[in-house]
């Protein structure tokens, strides 16, 4: 009855209640189509990072549909030809339902906070200002329980594209370590450790190389299973500030 | 004293022959380098410059004249045309400048808005246009051929192409190739489970003359190489601007992915002619013979790529050559009278087959699984449309390469429905984007650039310019043995062709997805590119 009424009211604001078949549906047709411009992750097409929970051109369910529809007129986003059944399944695969989707947890959220801030100590690089490291404010938007699950475990196994770091030794034997924000053939982009925006010449380097291992610690040992699972399951609530 | 003598003949050609541009002038482009009268720089698809004004001496000295910033934010790949010291592109989608070469202001523009219907699978772009006589041509995103009066930008025809409905995912992208009175061009779409096809117009009406489908119907040779119906959404369109042999009286194009991309249990069989190289004859639009690169595709390598025409000597012997590396990570010596390969080995590291038979036939090709395969290269390819270049000076081809990349390629459903992609299941697991970014945190081993001088007559490698990013830039040479490209990194350079070393950069405002050109005005030699949403312009300086 709650349920049938909150998706009632949720339709009357244009946003919808997805089941879980929707969001694979909706998976299935991301990877067929939209996949080819926007990328596997929602994020190759500059300045639109389509699984971040919010859209600058819509901001209903029904809106982000008309869009996926009818296309962006003058712009490289083309009509498709799609059923609206067929856009909503694509929506709710937007939408992370199933990214966010707590049920493969078991654990428990407020347990999972008080650890996050305690006794993990993972504020101490993961907050609202954080520079070295993911804010995990939308974490749980854009990644699902297994991939949190396992940086938490092995945090170097898929190191975030965003936050490589490195190491550099200019000519003149000064070591800079920090945060690859950009490099080309001829020059590097660092957020160094003291969080000051550099830019070398590869020519000033003799030395430079991105670790392949992350900054982040691993806490298997440091947490059990039960704490882990706690975190994971309070992680997966951050959804962003939409 | 001989660069006096080819920038005397260019100045003479510019100012003594007419604005008509016949096709003999194309076929003699040679004769007047200071234009530039098709989409490679002549027939033969050389992108090869003869004037020699900037050489590795002076190129140090050579700086930017002028910047033309289109009103368009999508991706920027058009060459341009120069005649008689005007530059003729389009700015995309589908409008088109007349530009003064010297300063780059505008003498007109011809504003097209293209159906909102239109789809083209990977921005709306065009690469660029086709002059013969006064008229300029253009084929648009929504199906149509238009055109163009080059003194006014007037429009004198605009022609629906027939069954080339932008709905069904039909578009042009393709700069037209002229040869003799015909206009010859073909539509995209390949991603959308259209039937590709080639198609030969008048130019003056835009009436087709003939069309040669790059996928053969019921009855016709190739059509058993599809399983049941699946030819009818086969794909094979083209992209690039072909090339042309006069004494064989040849045109030369290559064709696109087969249909859906990654996954082929439906399309059983070689599925031809996608992938493929045909050499059609220009005035019926009929097949003489075709090479398959990539038989029965499971991952997107189309062989759209510009055939590059050399005569070569091939072990002792002269031999008309067709030189092309291949978005599958091979590079091909073929003969281009009968179509016999000669030679096929990888440039860039390969996994999707164990290597090439005698007759260049792929060995033990793997397929995408359920589960997801990594696989060599990446689905962008070994090489893509960029616009290679062969030196007659130097004897070497030149490429744009992408080195190490990778991706993983699922097999999942596809189902034809139409104007919705028809390619299956996107590839993961890769952190190369077939989109452009200016940013790169990729580790080594993830995929990066390389221009690549490759000798026709062995095969091997001459020389590697290895990038950290990865690059969509053409590349250019000129008879003074520079080589000018670009690439991701929004840097416009030259290197020396003969040993790959860099000899002069340029910043320029975003990522170099064009290919290079060159162009005199007087006495001056200018190399054009486009990068980000500018058309930028260099000569020495004075």
């Amino acid at each position: 009855m709650i349920a049938a009424f909150l998706a009632a009211l949720l339709a009357a604001v244009g946003q919808h209640v997805y089941t879980n078949a929707d969001v694979e549906n909706g998976a299935r047709l991301y990877s067929a189509s939209c996949a080819t411009c926007h990328g596997p992750r929602g994020d190759a097409v500059r300045g639109v990072a389509l699984f971040g929970g919010s859209f600058r051109r819509a901001t209903t369910d029904d809106e982000v549909a008309r869009i996926i529809l009818s296309g962006i007129p003058g712009t490289s986003m083309p009509p498709n030809n799609y059923s609206e059944a067929e856009a909503g399944m694509i929506v709710a695969y937007l939408r992370g339902a199933a990214r966010g989707g707590v049920t493969t947890t078991t654990g428990d959220a407020a347990r999972g906070r008080t650890i996050f801030n305690g006794k993990g100590r993972c504020t101490t690089c993961h907050s609202e200002s954080s520079r070295m490291a993911p804010t995990l404010s939308d974490v749980g938007v854009v990644r699902r329980p297994l991939e949190i699950e396992q940086a938490l475990l092995d945090p170097s196994a898929d190191i975030n594209y965003d936050y490589r770091f490195v190491r550099a030794v200019t000519k003149n034997g000064d070591v800079i370590t920090g945060r690859l924000l950009n490099q080309s053939s001829f020059s590097v982009q660092i957020l160094d450790a003291k969080e000051q925006l550099r830019s070398f010449d590869r020519g000033d380097l003799k030395e430079f190389t991105i670790k392949t291992t992350s900054e982040m610690p691993s806490y298997r040992g440091v947490l059990d299973a039960q704490e882990i699972a706690d975190v994971v399951t309070y992680l997966v609530t951050l959804r962003g500030r939409r | 004293m001989k660069i006096a003598r080819v920038l005397v003949m260019a100045f003479l050609s510019t100012a003594t022959l007419a604005a008509q541009v016949t096709f003999e002038r194309i076929l003699h482009s040679s004769e007047e380098p200071g234009n530039w009268l098709t989409y490679s720089g002549n027939l033969q698809s050389h992108r090869h410059s003869l004037l020699t004004q900037i050489s590795p001496a002076n190129v140090k000295n050579l700086e930017l004249q002028w910047a033309f910033q289109s009103l368009s934010l999508e991706k920027f790949e058009a060459t341009p045309l120069a005649l008689d010291g005007v530059l003729y592109t389009v700015q995309p989608p589908n409008d088109v400048v007349a530009l003064d070469g010297a300063s780059g202001r505008a003498y007109w523009t011809y504003s097209y808005k293209p159906s909102p219907l239109a789809r083209p699978c990977c921005g709306r772009v065009n690469r660029g246009l086709a002059i013969l006589g006064d008229t300029l041509f253009m084929g648009t995103i929504d199906g149509r051929m238009v055109a163009l009066d080059a003194k006014t930008g007037r429009e004198r025809w605009n022609v629906a192409v027939e069954a080339a409905r932008a709905e069904a995912g039909y578009n042009f992208t393709v700069a037209p190739l002229v040869v003799k009175n015909t206009i010859i061009a073909g539509p995209a779409g390949g991603d959308f489970g259209v039937r590709g096809f080639i198609a030969g117009f008048d130019p003056a009406t835009g009436k087709e003359k003939w069309r040669f489908y790059t996928i053969p119907g019921t009855g016709e040779r190739g059509n058993e190489s599809w399983a049941k119906d699946s030819w009818m959404h086969g794909g094979g369109t083209v992209w690039v601007t072909g090339s042309y042999d006069p004494d064989l009286n040849l045109t030369y194009w290559g064709t696109g992915n087969p249909g859906p991309d990654w996954n082929g249990d439906n399309r059983r069989g070689d599925n031809l002619y996608s992938d493929s190289v045909v050499a059609l004859d220009p005035d019926t639009g009929k097949i003489k013979w075709h090479f398959q690169f990539t038989p029965h595709d499971e991952f997107d390598y189309d062989s759209t790529q510009v055939p590059v025409l050399a005569d070569i000597e091939w072990q002792g012997r002269p031999r008309k050559a067709l030189l092309w590396a291949n978005r599958n990570g091979f590079w091909y010596v073929l003969d281009r009278a009968t179509g016999e390969f000669l030679s096929g080995k990888p440039f860039t590291k390969v996994s999707w087959t164990t290597g090439l038979d005698a007759k260049g036939r792929p060995q033990n090709q793997v397929t995408p699984t359920a589960e997801g395969l990594v696989v060599y290269p990446h689905l962008a390819g070994g090489t893509n449309w960029y616009s290679p270049s062969y030196s007659p000076h130097t004897g070497l081809f030149y490429v744009s390469t992408w080195q190490d990349g990778h991706a993983t390629f699922t097999k999942g459903p596809a189902e034809y429905v139409e104007g919705r992609a028809f390619i299956g299941t996107f590839p993961t697991g890769t952190t190369l984007s077939i989109n452009g970014t200016q940013v790169n945190r990729r580790l080594p081993g993830e995929g990066h650039g390389a221009i690549l001088a490759l000798d026709p007559k062995t095969g091997e490698k001459r020389w590697e310019f290895s990038m950290n990013d990865i690059t969509d830039a053409g590349v250019l040479t000129t008879a003074s043995d520079l080589l000018f490209s670009g690439g991701r990194e929004g840097v416009f350079f030259a290197l020396d062709a003969k040993t790959g070393a860099l000899a002069w950069k340029a910043p320029v405002a975003g990522i170099v997805q064009a290919a290079p050109m060159s162009y005199a005005i007087g006495r001056r030699q200018y190399v054009a590119i486009a990068a980000g949403n500018s058309l930028y312009a260099y000569a020495l300086r004075q």
